[in-house]
């Protein structure tokens, strides 16, 4: 039984289907994508470049522009469906019940708006606050997330901010609404190191305050070891793991899990040199038959070419799609 | 921002200077305008009298000198057509051409902004389609032509709006204002409509290419996650991000209109400043045609100088330097 396999979970995705028709071919970017999370649980998301991270996270946002289309599965939040939701109703989920930080704290603020403005038109949208109760929340908000003198940053525009800065502020707007979920998707990669580090404990921090959940997208599997309580793991679209971090982390099942985990630089595992997982993601347009992490798999046989895995379970809370999986003590 | 001021004065000081060498070389080689002022059966020595007084016996560098100080002091001389003060001509004509811009500058950008913006969020509508190929006819269409179109359609065969003139007009600070009255709207439709339609498409195919490239960026997406409208990321975030071009070719088109309304208004026989200088170049009439060119180049020089205001108030990171 896994952890986040809670009788009513937050948000439950079901066999998500978010397809782009472009003119080269229809991109399967996320194809029977499932995963649950529980209140004020961290669940990472990882993958490498291309996996359909993204796309999960506004696909649960319902923020899938043209040629995107979701185009089968559940995105059950309280059990409410929100792929057949109206836009209506989404426009009230987004910001208020989940919210959403992006990558690049440099482009997610409108340049040509105060920061102020651009905090408070989150509260105006969800909440009934007064214009100086809402300018009242935006200070705390500010302050508690690290920023001072922030009734003056108020009004200061987005390019007199740092990085790190805007940041803050990306997530100062994120958690203003009170938000249950918040989807960060690679808060931290445009920042530098040092900087990075102080964002995911604010982030931390913040998230457990609020009691909140959230939803941690990145390639980097050494910072979502830190602070996820669960991870699930994508490759071309398809979860091929999932199970509680530690598991996950110290024996995985899944051969492009291991693979992930040894190229982590600097970890516990005595390698010289960073290893990289050989070759590269396929072209997800035309995927092979069968399982699509078989050209790069050291563990592949002929099974691996004719039939496509499914997720089964395996040792201790680990899930995974795999025809040879690894056994705890195993290495490749 | 009094030196940044004080710099930008000095500058429309020089542009202005420069135009008035231009216009006072250009006057110099097209023809001799004494024989304006003459009777025809003058004698040589009444012509060369004439010439005396227009002071066109001097040097080329004083008669400049002169051009210029009488300029600097506001005084364009006296047409040799209708014996006003050329001044008086054209300010008088001023405001018929201001007010038909305007009228056409409104209705370019109401019509431009909206589509444009349109056109932009939904790049694949049909709609967007059409409203795409509609511009390419305006922008492509001659004026003269739509103009003659317009007065076949709506005031010879339906009847619907008058072809020529102001129509009524009222008085607003000695200004004659065709707007404030019902009958000179009626009459400043058609050739406001002809003088925006070119404008229009411009504005929106630009309108359009901003909102596009906006609606690839990330805090447009950003808006959406926090929950705004369609209308508000559109409007709010996307368009003022969009706007710089706009507003560049705005200013742009706005000095345009003013500097060659002259072939509308001489289709709709319009009673401003354009028919003016046609009819004032017909007759060699120098000082009308002085004052008219001075006094589009300051119109350029200040709508310029505006528009560089405006970029500040629309985007905070371009300062006053
Ligand atoms: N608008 C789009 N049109 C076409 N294909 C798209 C679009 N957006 C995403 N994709 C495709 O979907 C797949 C998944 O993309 P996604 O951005 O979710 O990857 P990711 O896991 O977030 O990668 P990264 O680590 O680079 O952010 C990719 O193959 C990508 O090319
Ligand atoms: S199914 Fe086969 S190819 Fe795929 S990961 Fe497992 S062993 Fe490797
Ligand atoms: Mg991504």
């Amino acid at each position: 039984m896994m952890t986040n396999d809670t009788q009513n979970p937050l948000l439950a995705v079901r066999d998500l289907r978010t397809y782009f028709h472009t003119f080269s071919g229809t991109v399967k970017a996320v194809n029977g994508v499932s995963f649950e999370i529980g209140e004020g649980e961290v669940m990472g998301l990882v993958g490498e470049s291309g996996g359909g991270k993204s796309v999960v996270g506004f696909s649960v946002l319902g923020l899938i522009d043209e040629p995107g289309k979701i185009e089968g599965g559940e995105i059950l939040l309280d059990g409410q469906d929100l792929v057949t939701a109206g836009e209506d109703r989404l426009r009230e989920v987004r910001g208020r019940e989940i919210s959403m930080v992006f990558q690049d704290p440099m482009t997610s603020l409108n340049p040509l708006h105060t920061v102020g403005r651009q905090m408070d038109e989150v509260l105006r949208l969800h909440t009934k606050l007064d214009a100086d109760a809402r300018h009242q929340a935006c200070v705390e908000m500010l302050e508690s997330v690290g920023i001072s003198q922030a009734a003056e940053r108020l009004k200061a525009f987005p390019h007199q901010f740092s990085g790190g800065m805007r940041q803050r502020v990306v997530i100062a707007i994120a958690l203003l609404a009170r938000p249950r979920l918040i989807i960060a998707d690679e808060p931290t990669t445009a920042l530098d190191v040092t900087i990075q580090s102080q964002i995911l404990k604010l982030m931390r921090q913040q998230i457990a305050d609020k009691g909140a959940s959230m939803i941690l997208i990145t390639h980097d599997l050494a910072v979502v070891s830190e602070m996820a309580d669960h991870i699930t793991v994508l490759y071309c679209g398809n979860v091929v793991e999932r199970g509680k971090t530690r598991d996950l982390i110290e024996t995985p099942s899944h051969p492009y899990t291991r693979g992930l985990i040894d190229s982590i630089p600097d970890t516990a595992h005595r390698h010289d040199r960073l290893m990289q997982i050989p070759g590269s993601v396929p072209d997800i347009r035309n995927l092979p038959k069968g399982c699509n992490f078989r050209d790069r798999c050291p563990r592949a046989q002929a099974l691996c070419a004719q039939q496509e895995p499914v997720l089964t379970k395996q040792h201790a809370t680990l899930w995974a799609a795999c025809h040879y999986p690894l056994k705890p003590g195993e290495t490749a | 921002m009094f030196g940044y001021l004080l710099k930008r004065l000095i500058q429309m000081t020089l542009v202005l200077w420069v135009v008035s060498v231009i216009v006072f070389l250009m006057m110099s080689f097209t023809g001799d305008p004494v024989f304006m002022v003459v009777p025809i059966d003058a004698t040589d020595s009444e012509i060369a009298q004439a010439r005396r007084l227009l002071g066109l016996d001097q040097s080329p560098l004083v008669q400049y000198w002169r051009f210029l100080t009488s300029l600097v002091q506001g005084d364009f001389g006296q047409s040799y057509v209708f014996r006003q003060p050329a001044m008086t001509l054209i300010l008088e004509r001023l405001p018929a051409t201001v007010e038909m811009v305007l009228v056409a500058m409104v209705m370019a950008v109401a019509v431009a902004i909206p589509l444009g913006v349109y056109a932009g969020a939904n790049p694949e509508g049909r709609l967007s389609r059409t409203i795409m190929a509609g511009s390419l006819l305006g922008i492509s269409l001659p004026g003269f032509w739509v103009g003659m179109v317009l007065i076949y359609l709506f005031a010879v065969h339906w009847g619907v709006f008058p072809s020529s003139g102001r129509g009524d007009t009222a008085e607003l600070f000695g200004l004659r204002i065709s707007l404030l009255t019902w009958d000179g709207w009626h009459h400043i439709i058609l050739p406001a409509v002809t003088l925006s339609l070119g404008t229009m498409a411009i504005l929106l195919r630009m309108t359009r290419a901003g909102m596009m490239e906006v609606g690839r960026q990330d805090f447009m997406k950003f808006a959406r996650a926090k929950g705004a409208t369609r209308h508000d990321v559109l409007y709010k975030h996307g368009l003022k991000n969009a706007l710089i071009p706009v507003v560049t070719i705005f200013g742009l088109q706005l000095g345009d209109l003013i500097a060659f309304a002259t072939i509308t208004e001489t289709i709709f026989s319009w009673p401003g400043m354009g028919k003016l200088l046609i009819d004032s170049i017909y007759r060699a009439d120098r000082p009308v045609i002085v004052v008219y060119l001075m006094l589009v180049a300051l119109i350029f020089v200040v709508i310029n100088f505006l528009v560089d205001l405006v970029y500040t108030l629309i985007d905070p990171r371009i300062s006053l330097k």
